[in-house]
């Protein structure tokens, strides 16, 4: 097992046909991710062929995609302007998990298609996320599969690049599920979600949560592990030397006043009894204590 | 983006919320000619992107247009909370009875919007949310519905305005929420909010902040940005289209990914600490599938920072290929040839790292150390800087 996707996942993925989508469908496919289908209703009916003789067919809609496929994952490579609408539409065909790669939608887009989804039971993972992956299993979005394999830390981050560090880090060991959850100022899926979804999964014995500067969610975070996580929980914080105002890379990893800041993360995660590293290296060192106890 | 208060106020009149004229003038002479051609009492106000103006002695009320020169005169240049008054605007002075305050913003933890309305409005505002957060109306905004008339009442009748006045308000409010909505803002605040002696309700202060994802659909909103106030490296950064900001530090960084590279600040400057603490020169993400063309323009950026004494290249090539950053590492040295005199730390990991570490060895540049870790290649980079100063 493992959180929110396994190998009997079917993937559908909007905006496959252009070259960002090509491009990772291609990836998602070599990593054995099962990519059903791809949905543009200017292409209904064609096939994409892949590497390895692979054919994919193309879908007007996710409606007729999921009906076709039995897809129950959908993945979107969209640009901005169009991001909205391609999310209410699978939000509308009933996908139960949507997840956003794209980078720079608008925050009340995100506001808007967030609380739509929401109505209606969908879990939406991003946007401006790399995805998520089961090592060995399934691999929805842009995460390198090759990193690491399958192991029992589950893993959750807003940042795409600290999560590649921190598989490569803990290689040798493994992990059950890791969901980059993005990094703009409202995802669809919260660190609390994974911490959720982590604690229940008999797959995941420990967890590491990286953190960034920029709103509350850290601390909200700690809160929760203090009342609701029994499993060992280790931390890294990101941005300790952001200076205030100025937006690093991000939409959402701002400090605002004293609002955000690298050091109440910290504390507030060390409070909750979590250890949390001073560079990224060391917190991998302190989870290897954790499961291996050297 | 923030935006200055006259940008705020030209937002307010377009969507129709009632403000007073205000001139922006940027030296005392253009101050005096707006205050004469307002007529009457004027407020002088120091136009800078942060709260707290009033008390930092910024807004003041001139009753001539001699009193306007003489404030703007004491104002403009004036250092409030590190921010240099470049410019004022001249406001037309308005009869005070009541202050009240308004805000809709995001609230991220909540995932939707949230108004504050208070009939406590004015420079105090912050105190009473601290001290007395009942007088503070909060009212949750769901983003698919928004500000309609029901949710205007609602506010209104939360934070407990007089009958005569919850019409305009309401009507006021629903003018503020066009000014979010349709300007794709993140946070719209009007303080103080005022009843004149007339009986009109005024927005007489405004602070908005864009949100720069929506800027493809805002033309106009380009014109918004305060293009002189840029760091001069941060305005090439931009034009070449790199998520550069400039900090204080003497080690250049470049990196992958916005969350490794503020990691990457950190860890330098973790490092640091036992080289006389040497700092993080800026912050630089090439961004994911970045190309050897972005990676040397990346790098002729730092090089051209005078405070940079090392630069640490750090890359965790995920979608970015490794062969990419040294192409773009190699060429950007040949490109500079003799000007290059700065030493540059290399850690490279993730895909093509082999063909990419074999890349930099064959060019074996002197300038170049490749160091196998971020936290080896960090206290590399920071002792190269410390020699260096
Ligand atoms: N046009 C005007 N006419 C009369 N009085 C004014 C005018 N503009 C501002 N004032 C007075 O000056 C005070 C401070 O002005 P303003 O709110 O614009 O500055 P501020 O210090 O930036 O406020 P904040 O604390 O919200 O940042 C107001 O509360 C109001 O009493
Ligand atoms: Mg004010």
């Amino acid at each position: 097992m493992a959180i929110f996707l396994t190998q009997d996942s079917k993937v559908i993925v909007q905006g496959m046909t252009g070259s960002e989508g090509m491009k990772h469908t291609q990836r998602m496919l070599a990593s054995g991710t099962n990519v059903v289908g791809g949905v543009n209703p200017r292409k209904a009916g064609a096939e994409v062929e892949f590497p390895g003789d692979v054919l994919v067919p193309v879908y007007g809609t996710v409606a007729e995609a999921m009906e076709a496929t039995g897809a129950d994952v959908s993945v979107l490579f969209v640009p901005p302007p169009f991001t909205k609408s391609a999310v209410m539409e699978a939000v509308d065909a009933g996908m139960p998990l949507v997840v956003i790669i794209t980078e720079g939608v608008p925050v009340a887009d995100t506001a808007e298609f967030f609380a739509y989804a929401q109505s209606k039971g969908t879990r939406l993972i991003g946007p401006n996320c790399p995805g998520l992956i089961t090592p060995g299993e399934s691999n929805v979005g842009i995460t390198p599969a090759n990193i690491t394999g399958p192991g029992k830390i589950g893993l959750v981050s807003k940042s795409g690049t600290l999560t590649y560090q921190m598989m490569f880090e803990l290689r040798d060991l493994g992990f059950s599920t890791c969901v980059g959850i993005g990094g703009d100022p409202i995802v669809g899926t919260t660190h609390i979600d994974c911490l959720e979804a982590f604690e229940n999964d008999p797959d995941t014995a420990a967890i590491v949560m990286i953190g960034e500067i920029g709103g509350d969610a850290e601390e909200r975070a700690a809160a929760y592990i203090k009342e609701h996580v029994t499993k060992p929980v280790v931390g890294y914080v990101a941005g300790f030397e952001a200076p205030e105002g100025k937006t690093m890379g991000h939409a959402g990893a701002i400090v605002s006043g004293s609002v955000g800041t690298a050091a109440a993360k910290k504390e507030a995660l060390e409070a909750a009894g979590v250890k949390v590293g001073t560079t990224p290296s060391e917190t991998a060192t302190l989870m290897r204590e954790i499961l291996t106890g050297s | 983006m923030d935006l200055y208060e006259y940008q705020a106020r030209d937002m307010f009149e377009k969507h129709g919320v009632p403000v007073l004229p205000g001139i922006v003038a940027e030296t005392p002479a253009e101050a005096r000619a707006a205050a004469e051609q307002l007529g009457g009492v004027v407020v002088v106000k120091a136009q800078v992107k942060v709260g707290g103006r009033g008390k930092a002695g910024g807004v003041k009320v001139a009753k001539t247009p001699d009193e306007a020169e003489a404030y703007a005169e004491a104002i403009l240049g004036m250092d409030i909370k590190g921010h240099t008054v470049h410019r004022v605007m001249i406001a037309a002075g308005a009869a005070i009875a009541e202050e009240f305050y308004f805000s809709v913003l995001l609230d991220r933890a909540e995932r939707r919007y949230l108004a504050m309305c208070s009939v406590e409005g004015g420079m105090e505002i912050e105190q009473l949310a601290v001290e007395r957060p009942d007088a503070l109306a909060k009212v949750a905004v769901d983003p698919l519905v928004g500000i309609d008339r029901a949710k205007a009442e609602e506010i209104v009748d939360t934070a407990g305005f007089p009958a005569e006045l919850r019409e305009a308000v309401i009507d006021t409010i629903e003018k503020l929420w066009l000014v979010y909505k349709n300007e794709d803002a993140t946070l719209v605040e009007v303080n103080p909010l005022v009843r004149t002696e007339d009986g009109s309700i005024i927005a007489l202060d405004g602070k908005v902040t864009i949100d720069e994802n929506a800027l493809f659909r805002h033309a106009d909103h380009a014109a918004l940005e305060d293009k002189a106030a840029a760091d001069p490296l941060e305005a090439k950064a931009k034009h070449m289209n790199l998520n550069y900001v400039k900090l204080d530090g003497s080690v250049g960084i470049i990196g992958n990914g916005a969350g490794l590279v503020m990691s990457t600040l950190d860890v330098v400057a973790y490092a640091g600490r036992e080289f006389g603490g040497q700092k993080p020169a800026n912050f630089l993400d090439i961004g994911g599938g970045a190309s050897a063309e972005v990676m040397a323009n990346g790098l002729d950026v730092i090089l051209h920072d005078p405070q940079v004494k090392s630069v640490f290249v750090n890359v965790f090539g995920g979608i970015t290929s490794c062969v990419a950053v040294a192409d773009g590492i190699v060429g950007a040295l040949e490109a500079l040839g003799d000007k290059a005199t700065k030493p540059l730390v290399v850690r490279l990991d993730g895909n093509a790292v082999e063909d990419g570490r074999a890349i930099l060895a064959h060019a074996d540049h002197p300038l170049v150390t490749i160091v196998e870790t971020m936290d080896g290649a960090a206290a590399k980079a920071a002792e190269l800087a410390a020699a260096a100063a």
